[in-house]
C-alpha cells in the first residue's frame, strides 16, 4: 500500500466515525461503542477490498458483508452513505418513525445491507450459507465477509459454523472478530472468557491471524493473506478498543449503548476533527 | 386450481412418505439447480440418501447442528438458492426457532423447513421426539406458511407449489406410512381446505394423521344415523376461515381432531375463526397438556384421543348435547 492509500483509508475511517457520532446523536442514543471499534475495518472493506456497486446494491457478482454483530448498524450505515449507497441525510433518521435505518442491520430496509442480523451468532451461519452458495455456482472469487463480536463468540452457533465452514473448505469466507474485550455486563474475560481464541480458530481448521484492528494497512494485508488461502475459511482477529476515537468512551463497557447529547456530539466531532488534521499532516 | 377426488376406501399408502418426498425432490432439483436439500444428520432416517447420491452438489448435510443448518439455509436463500432444510419437527421448531424466526422469516427469505415425525408418528422415539407443539410454534411466525400434506398424492402435487412459493414454508411431514386418501391426479391449492365428505349434523375439521381417522369415524357415524362433514385443513396458515364458517353454518357443531396439542394449532385456529365470525359449539380433540411417550402410533393415537373410536364417541355425545 502506498502512504497515500493508507492516509486515505485512515481518513475514511475517521469520516465513518464522525458520521456514526452524528447518526447516533440524531436520535440521542445508540450502539456507539461497538460501532466505533469497527470503523477502520469498514473503511478497508468498502474503500479498498470489497467489490460493490452503490448504484446496484444487489449486483449478483458483488462481494458480500454480513454484520453478524448487527447492533453495529450505525457504523455500517455511515460507511454505506459515504460510499454512495444512499444520501447522507438518511443517516439522521436512525430509529425515527418509519426509518429505513434500524438499530440492527436489516436487508429489507437498507440498500447495501446484505443480511438481516441482530440475534447474535446467526450472521456467521448466514455468511457461510452465502459463501457456500457462491461456491456451488463456481464463484470462488466472490468473497463473503462477516463480522462477529467477542461477546457474540460465546454463542454456540458461532462454533457450529466454525466447524461447518472449515469442513466445507470455504476459502471464499473471511470472518473478523471485533475483539474489543468488553460486553454489556463487563469484561469478556470476566463474564465468560474466549480463552486462547487464536488457538481455538486454528484448532477448528481456520486460517487465523491476529492484528491491530485499528491499523488499516494491517487489515488490508491480512485480507490479502486470507484471500491467498483457498481451502480454508479465514478468521482475522482484530484487537480493538470499544468506543475507539472518543476519549470519553474508549474502553468502557457502558458505551455499548450510550446517550449522545448535542454537547457530546460537538465534543466528539471536535476530537475526531483534530484526529483528521493529524492524519492529513501524516501523523 | 384444486380438483381432488377422495378414494372410496381408505387404504395404507404403498410408498412411505419419506420415499415419495425423496423421489419428488430429486425430480424437482434435477430440473431446478437452485433447489438445495439440507439435513442435520437425518438423511438416513428421512430416506434422502438417494438424493445425496443423485445430486451431491445440491446436498448439504450439516451434521448434528440444527441452528447452523437453518442459518446456512437462510444464507443460501439470500444468495438465490431454494433451500429445503430437514430434521425432525421437534428439532427444527424448538431448537432452531430463533434462526427460523430471524434469519428466515424476519429477513424475508425463501426457506423451506421440513419437520418430520409429527406427533404420534414419532412412535418408538418417544416423548423427546414427539412434536405436539410445532404447528403452534410455526403458526405464531408472521408470513410463515404451514402445511401438512395428508398423503403421497398430495405431497407430490404440493411440493412443486411449495418450491415456487416465495417465502418461509413449514412442511410438516409424516416420515413412514400413512393413509392414502386422495385419488391419483388430484390437485390442491395452498390455503384452501378440502371438503372430503358432506353431512349436516356435525363438521369434523382435521389434518394430517387425523384425516383418515376422521373419515373412518364418519363412516361409523353414518351407520348410526349421524351425518358428518369432514374437512382436511392441510394448510394451517394461511387459514381457510371461510371453510370453517361455511361448515358451522351448515352443521352448527364443529369438532377438531389434530395430531398436536389442542392449543395453538388447528383447534385454536378454528376457535378463533368461530369466535370472531360465527360462534358455534366446538370440541377439540388432540393431546391435552401431556408430553408424548414411546409406543406404536395406533396405541398413541388412542392414548391421545385422536383415533376413529374416540372421534365417534365424542361426536355421538356432542350431537346429543
Amino acid at each position: 500500500m502506498t502512504k497515500e492509500q493508507v492516509t486515505d483509508l485512515k481518513l475514511k475511517a475517521n469520516e465513518i466515525r464522525k458520521e456514526t457520532v452524528k447518526c447516533i446523536a440524531s436520535i440521542g442514543v445508540g450502539h456507539i461503542g461497538g460501532s466505533l471499534s469497527i470503523a477502520d475495518l469498514l473503511a478497508v472493506l468498502y474503500f479498498d477490498e470489497m467489490k460493490t456497486d452503490p448504484s446496484n446494491p444487489l449486483w449478483k457478482d458483488r462481494d458480500w458483508l454480513v454484520v453478524s454483530k448487527g447492533h453495529s448498524g450505525p457504523a455500517v450505515y455511515s460507511a454505506l452513505a459515504i460510499k454512495g449507497f444512499f444520501d447522507r441525510e438518511l443517516l439522521y433518521t436512525l430509529n425515527k418513525s418509519n426509518t429505513s435505518l434500524p438499530s440492527h442491520c436489516d436487508r429489507r430496509k437498507t440498500p447495501g445491507i446484505d443480511m438481516t442480523t441482530g440475534s447474535l451468532g446467526q450472521g456467521a451461519s448466514n455468511a457461510a450459507g452465502i459463501a457456500l452458495g457462491n461456491k456451488m455456482d463456481g464463484k470462488d472469487e466472490v468473497y463473503t465477509y462477516f463480522i462477529t463480536g467477542d461477546g457474540e463468540t460465546q454463542e454456540g452457533e458461532i462454533w457450529e459454523q466454525a466447524l461447518f465452514a472449515a469442513h466445507k473448505k470455504l476459502g471464499n469466507l473471511i470472518g473478523f472478530l471485533d475483539y474489543n474485550k468488553l460486553q454489556i455486563d463487563g469484561e469478556t474475560d470476566t463474564v465468560n472468557s474466549l480463552g486462547d481464541i487464536v488457538a481455538k480458530y486454528i484448532a477448528f481448521g481456520w486460517h487465523t491471524q491476529r492484528i491491530d484492528g485499528h491499523d488499516v494497512a494491517a487489515i488490508h494485508y491480512a485480507i490479502e493473506s486470507a484471500k491467498a488461502v483457498k481451502d480454508k475459511p479465514s478468521m482475522i482477529i482484530l484487537d480493538t478498543v470499544k468506543g475507539k476515537g472518543i476519549a470519553e468512551l474508549e474502553g468502557k463497557a457502558s458505551c455499548h449503548n450510550a446517550n449522545v447529547s448535542e454537547d457530546q456530539k460537538n465534543q466528539y466531532l471536535a476530537e475526531l476533527e483534530a484526529e483528521a488534521v493529524l492524519i492529513r499532516e501524516g501523523n | 386450481m384444486m380438483s381432488y377426488k377422495v378414494k372410496k376406501e381408505i387404504v395404507a399408502e404403498e410408498v412411505a412418505m419419506r420415499d415419495a418426498f425423496c423421489r419428488k425432490m430429486i425430480e424437482m432439483a434435477s430440473q431446478d439447480k437452485r433447489i438445495v436439500l439440507l439435513d442435520a444428520d437425518l438423511m438416513g432416517a428421512m430416506g434422502t440418501k438417494p438424493f445425496a447420491k443423485a445430486l451431491p452438489e445440491q446436498t448439504v448435510d450439516c451434521g448434528i447442528q440444527e441452528a447452523n443448518m437453518v442459518g446456512v439455509a437462510a444464507g443460501l436463500a439470500v444468495q438465490g438458492k431454494i433451500p429445503f432444510a430437514h430434521t425432525f419437527g421437534v428439532f427444527c421448531t424448538r431448537r432452531a426457532l430463533d434462526q427460523i424466526f430471524v434469519s428466515c422469516a424476519y429477513a424475508g427469505l425463501n426457506v423451506k423447513i421440513v419437520g418430520s415425525d409429527p406427533g404420534v408418528t414419532a412412535a418408538l422415539n418417544g416423548g423427546t421426539h414427539m412434536a405436539f407443539e410445532d404447528l403452534g410454534i410455526m403458526r405464531a411466525i408472521p408470513t410463515a406458511t404451514v402445511i401438512e400434506p395428508t398423503d403421497v398424492t398430495m405431497l407430490n402435487d404440493i411440493l412443486p407449489k411449495i418450491a415456487s412459493h416465495d417465502g418461509l414454508v413449514y412442511l410438516r411431514l409424516v416420515r413412514k406410512g400413512c393413509d392414502s386418501i386422495y385419488e391419483e391426479g388430484s390437485s390442491f391449492e395452498i390455503g384452501k381446505a378440502n371438503v372430503l365428505r358432506e353431512g349436516g349434523d356435525v363438521a369434523i375439521v382435521s389434518m394430517g394423521y387425523a384425516v383418515g381417522q376422521s373419515l373412518r369415524a364418519a363412516d361409523v357415524l353414518a351407520s348410526r344415523g349421524i351425518e358428518a362433514t369432514v374437512i382436511d385443513m392441510f394448510t394451517l396458515k394461511p387459514f381457510d376461515k371461510q371453510a370453517v364458517i361455511d361448515a358451522a353454518k351448515r352443521t352448527g357443531k364443529i369438532i377438531t381432531v389434530e395430531n398436536h396439542y389442542i392449543n395453538n394449532g388447528l383447534g385454536s385456529a378454528v376457535a378463533e375463526t368461530l369466535c370472531e365470525n360465527y360462534p358455534a359449539p366446538l370440541v377439540r380433540l388432540g393431546s391435552q397438556e401431556k408430553f408424548g411417550e414411546g409406543g406404536k402410533a395406533a396405541y398413541l393415537a388412542e392414548k391421545f384421543g385422536i383415533d376413529a373410536q374416540t372421534i365417534v364417541k365424542t361426536v355421538e355425545k356432542f350431537v346429543k348435547d
